[in-house]
């Protein structure tokens, strides 16, 4: 069951290289818009420091929201989503791996530069740990939840807006503990709360969104 | 080994096909035989257990496959409509990966005869013909060792080489004692086969 989920990871980290532009237009998005901010709002430090953790995790959302929909749309177009529903493996199993393949190309990489994004804001040093952290719990809850919505709205005409629809409001929760935490942290006090919060969220979205991923594709594809 | 008992298959209002019964014992090659529209592909996917019957089940030596899903798809090898081959993948990879998504890792070797015998070449798939396609998706036929074998219009954008050496496959594949489902339009196919005939459609 391992091997094959391996197998499943291996083949979406493999056709995401070879797509390498796919990727990056999510992670380029991200950086622009967590870009437009500071134009639009002014140069002032105050301001763009306050508003940064909210900033930052919003343009993570929307980014994370923007790849959703090559999760399944295009195994689903050629046929290799029926092979999968098929393998010798519990579905829930290869679409847990296929999220998680999912998160590596296009939430990990978030992860990463949203440093660099920070000191766009000027949001002070010691704040880009706490970032980057909430960020790395945050990020996988965001596919997870995403991919059932995905899954859900799977070869529907005008899919994409209605998963933004059915999507985005269950992401409130992980946006509020997410920026929480950095703000708590800027204001100096400690963010454990919510970063333990978040924690909390990512282990319940593991243990259960597959499952619920499953079901949704299996509904899709009668 | 595989048994159908009273299929009923609704497409939203209408009723493709009603009471739909048979039982194929190893060694059978069934053809399901019908116009278009009159539910073939619909009875595949309600066979390998992709869809759900309105009405009636299907059962792997004796127990419902709804019950045994994964130990079921083991079983079996289904082609569909769609190729299920990748296009940024090359074929020796999309083989590879098929086999072993079903649980049947093949070596190096019988991948690279496999796709040698059906004559693809290894380029991406994005530059091969609907043809070479589908003999890209009909090699796991040859390294797949399963008993039974469900397959949609297996001849279609085959050119008259390949059909016969699908044909052939298919003849090996019941003188080995497995079972094949197929659909198909065209009369292809030299041996005594039954037929499951869905009618003129709906």
């Amino acid at each position: 069951m391992l091997a094959l989920a391996r197998t499943v990871v291996h083949r979406d980290l493999l056709l995401a290289l070879r797509r390498r532009s796919d990727v990056g237009t999510a992670l380029l998005f991200f950086v622009i818009v967590a870009s437009l901010f500071p134009l639009g709002v002014g140069a002032e430090p105050n301001l763009l420091r306050a508003i940064a953790p909210g900033v930052i995790w919003v343009a993570a959302l929307l980014s994370s929201m923007l790849s959703l929909g090559r999760l399944f749309a295009a195994d689903y177009a050629d046929g290799t989503l029926e092979q999968m529903l098929l393998a010798a493996a519990p579905l829930g199993v290869v679409v847990a791996a296929k999220t998680f393949a999912h998160w590596l190309v296009s939430g990990l990489p978030l992860v990463a530069i949203a440093p660099l994004i920070a000191l766009q804001y000027d949001l002070a040093p010691g704040l880009y740990g706490v970032l980057a952290l909430s960020l790395l719990l945050g990020t996988p809850v965001l596919s997870l939840i995403g991919a059932i919505g995905a899954a859900l709205t799977l070869g529907l005409r005008g899919g994409g807006v209605l998963l933004a629809l059915l999507v985005l409001p269950l992401y409130v929760p992980v946006l509020i503990l997410g920026a929480g935490a950095v703000e708590m942290a800027g204001a100096g006090l400690d963010p454990e709360g919510e970063l333990l919060l978040l924690g909390a969220a990512l282990v319940v979205a593991a243990a259960f969104s597959p499952w619920a991923i499953a079901a949704a594709l299996r509904i899709s594809m009668e | 080994m595989l048994e159908a008992a009273e299929l009923e298959c609704e497409r939203g209002a209408r009723t493709l096909f009603r009471g739909v019964s048979f039982v194929l014992r190893p060694g059978e090659l069934l053809r399901v035989a019908g116009a278009n529209g009159s539910g073939k592909t619909s009875l595949l996917r309600i066979l390998c257990g992709l869809s759900r019957p309105s009405a009636g089940e299907v059962r792997w030596n004796g127990q419902p496959i709804a019950g045994i899903k994964e130990d079921y798809a083991r079983e079996l090898v289904y082609i569909g409509h769609a190729p299920a081959v990748k296009d940024d993948l090359t074929p020796r990879e999309n083989l590879e990966i098929s086999c072993r998504l079903a649980g049947r890792p093949a070596s190096a070797l019988a991948l690279a005869a496999a796709l040698e015998r059906l004559r693809v070449p290894e380029l991406p798939v994005r530059k091969l013909s609907q043809g070479q396609r589908r003999r890209a998706a009909l090699a796991r036929l040859l390294v797949s060792e399963t008993p039974l074998w469900l397959l949609d219009e297996p001849f279609a954008t085959l050119d008259a080489e390949g059909i016969s050496l699908v044909d052939g496959l298919m003849g090996k594949q019941v003188d080995g004692g497995g079972a094949v489902v197929y659909t198909t339009h065209q009369e292809a196919g030299s041996r005594s086969t039954r037929v499951v005939d869905l009618g003129a459609g709906a």
